[in-house]
């Protein structure tokens, strides 16, 4: 059934939408992956195929690899506290989740490196263990997996609040132990929300700039970020390798992006079949 | 068995629920509060007059006039541009809706450095209509302007996102009786529409708000870092950090998360008035079907 058009404002509401995405969003990129794509094949590879473009992606994805799995485990624990259990200042707690969000980036970079620096409050005690921080590649997990904790919380706690109580009580009234329970129940029903908020934050980290640069020393072929890498091509006017380098980044967080929608629309899927 | 008495749920034994409760107590402690702290701490480690004769200083003042001054461009800008895709997307049927959608969202997953990159090759000199600019004598790059487009491209999904979700919703049916009462588009927008979407809107604003006036990465790109000029205030804060002005540094982040706390503070009574909801739920879908919302 086709339904006649009532209301009005299709074209004015479209026709700004379309301009300013044009004009703010695709016509940069669009001039981005031109310019990369004007260096020919040969030397498009050649750049982002040196030595030092690939000791950034590596120092890049194993770093947010690692924060990612901390936040797996510190942002799970963190929704199901919220969502579970009641204690004081539990509100305060879950306004203050939303603070690596709200706080930018470059503060939460200062912050963090004077946290963790060899003469800071934690740095100090850290270096009597031997262990150091600061200017090292925990430095940047650290930083990365504090702007991206929020994305594991935000997207596990409305799915854990939604919850069927009934399907626990049936596995216990079954005699289920509370591991086996949440390993085999509660697990599998966060799952899809989980992935989502696992490859969101994944995503953010590679792309991290800010909170990183303070804290990661940027010594080539050792601590220096994708993104960073970029900014020093930059800086020596060698528009062309950045760009390339930038549209390695873009090319990242396009698989990205699509991989985040498949897991959505599958977890759309699961949700409306049940 | 008894009745009446539920049995525990998972996870309610009194040792496994103290043990998580503190582990997740003290680790947001160490790394979410702790940066707070210090933040403060060093902002103020010369006393009052230390941080006064900070935020006094010439520079410091041209760089919080000017990330003011972007955020009362982008924001309103990227309101109208929120309303308007909002609009488009959910009270008509087009061909790529969903598409266009993704397209909006780009800016969430893209880095701020390639986003300031990109606006380099538009309008640099190296860029599209860098050249023409230039010979017409309009800057862009190195100025307000440069700051501000790429202020908008970072924040460009903020209002959209949190409008679609609710305006979907809602439907389309209070909206096609006030036309069909002889309302005008506008009249219908600000008497019906409006109403009903208020309190999202104003959280999209809030967190676009916030975003623009800490983004760092996209504006360092473009901006040129020229002090006392196109320095906002989260790159003013890395260039006092670099030249080891360490409590004028800190003074200056002082700002930046007072305006984050703000922005919290702001997003709760804005959630008590049910507003980001309807935004996060793509995952836990039932509660975005109309007529199944609790």
């Amino acid at each position: 059934m086709t339904r006649r058009r009532v209301l009005p404002g299709l074209p004015l509401s479209l026709g700004i939408t379309l301009f300013y995405v044009g004009l703010i969003v695709v016509l940069p990129l669009g001039a981005l992956v031109f310019h990369a794509a004007s260096l020919g094949p040969e030397d498009y590879w050649r750049v982002v195929s040196s030595a030092r473009a690939v000791a950034s992606y590596r120092v890049t994805v194993l770093s947010a690899l690692a924060a990612t799995a901390f936040n797996l485990v510190f942002g799970l624990a963190l929704a199901w506290v919220l969502v579970r259990y009641q204690f004081p200042g539990k509100r305060l707690v879950d306004a203050i989740v939303d603070l690596p969000f709200a706080l930018p980036t470059a503060v939460a970079g200062i912050a963090l490196t004077a946290l963790f620096a060899p003469n800071g409050w934690f740095g100090s005690v850290l270096a009597e263990t031997g262990v150091k921080v600061a200017y090292t590649p925990l430095g940047i997990m650290i930083a990365m997996s504090f702007t991206s904790l929020p994305f594991i919380v935000r997207t596990v706690q409305p799915v854990l609040e939604d919850l069927d109580p009934t399907l626990e009580e049936a596995a216990q009234t079954l005699g289920g132990s509370d591991r086996s329970i949440f390993l085999r129940v509660i697990l599998p029903l966060l799952m899809p929300a989980l992935l989502a908020g696992l490859s969101l934050s994944f995503a953010r980290s590679l792309g991290e700039f800010g909170a990183v640069i303070f804290i990661a020393g940027n010594q080539p072929m050792s601590t220096e970020i994708t993104a960073l890498l970029t900014f020093i091509r930059l800086e020596e006017y060698d528009y062309q390798a950045a760009a390339a380098i930038a549209s390695v980044l873009l090319i990242t967080a396009f698989v990205m992006l699509a991989f985040t929608n498949l897991l959505q629309a599958r977890a759309l899927r699961h949700t409306a079949r049940s | 068995m008894q009745r009446g008495k539920r049995p525990p749920r998972v996870g309610d034994n009194p040792a496994i629920r103290r043990t998580l409760i503190a582990f997740v107590l003290v680790l947001g402690a160490l790394l979410v509060l702790a940066p707070l702290v210090v933040i403060f701490t060093q902002a103020f480690s010369l006393g009052p007059a230390g941080f006064a004769r900070t935020i006094g200083h010439p520079d410091t003042r041209h760089a919080i006039m000017l990330t003011v001054v972007t955020a009362l461009i982008a924001v309103p800008v990227n309101t109208v541009f929120g309303i308007a895709a909002a609009w488009a997307i959910t009270k008509f049927d087009f061909w790529g809706r969903r598409f266009l959608l993704v397209v909006i969202e780009i800016p969430f997953s893209v880095s701020p450095i390639v986003a300031g990159v990109a606006y380099l090759f538009v309008y640099g000199l190296q860029g599209v209509f860098g050249p023409m600019l230039d010979s017409a004598g309009i800057k862009i790059l190195f100025a307000l302007p440069g700051i501000v487009l790429a202020s908008m491209f970072v924040t460009a999904p903020f209002v959209v996102r949190e409008l679609v979700p609710l305006m979907q919703a809602q439907g389309r049916d209070l909206e096609e009786a006030a036309t069909s009462l002889g309302a005008s588009g506008w009249r219908t927008f600000f008497s019906v529409t409006l109403p009903n979407i208020r309190w999202a809107l104003l959280y999209g604003v809030v967190l676009c708000n916030a975003r623009v006036m800490g983004e760092f990465g996209a504006v360092s790109v473009v901006s040129g870092n020229i002090r006392g000029q196109t320095n906002t205030l989260p790159l003013h804060v890395e260039l006092l950090y670099h030249d080891y002005q360490t409590v004028g540094a800190f003074a200056a982040a002082a700002i930046l998360t007072v305006l984050a706390i703000v922005t919290i503070a702001a997003k709760v009574l804005l959630e008590r008035q049910g507003a980001g909801r309807a935004s996060r739920p793509a995952l836990a879908a039932p509660t975005a079907a109309p007529g199944n919302a609790k």
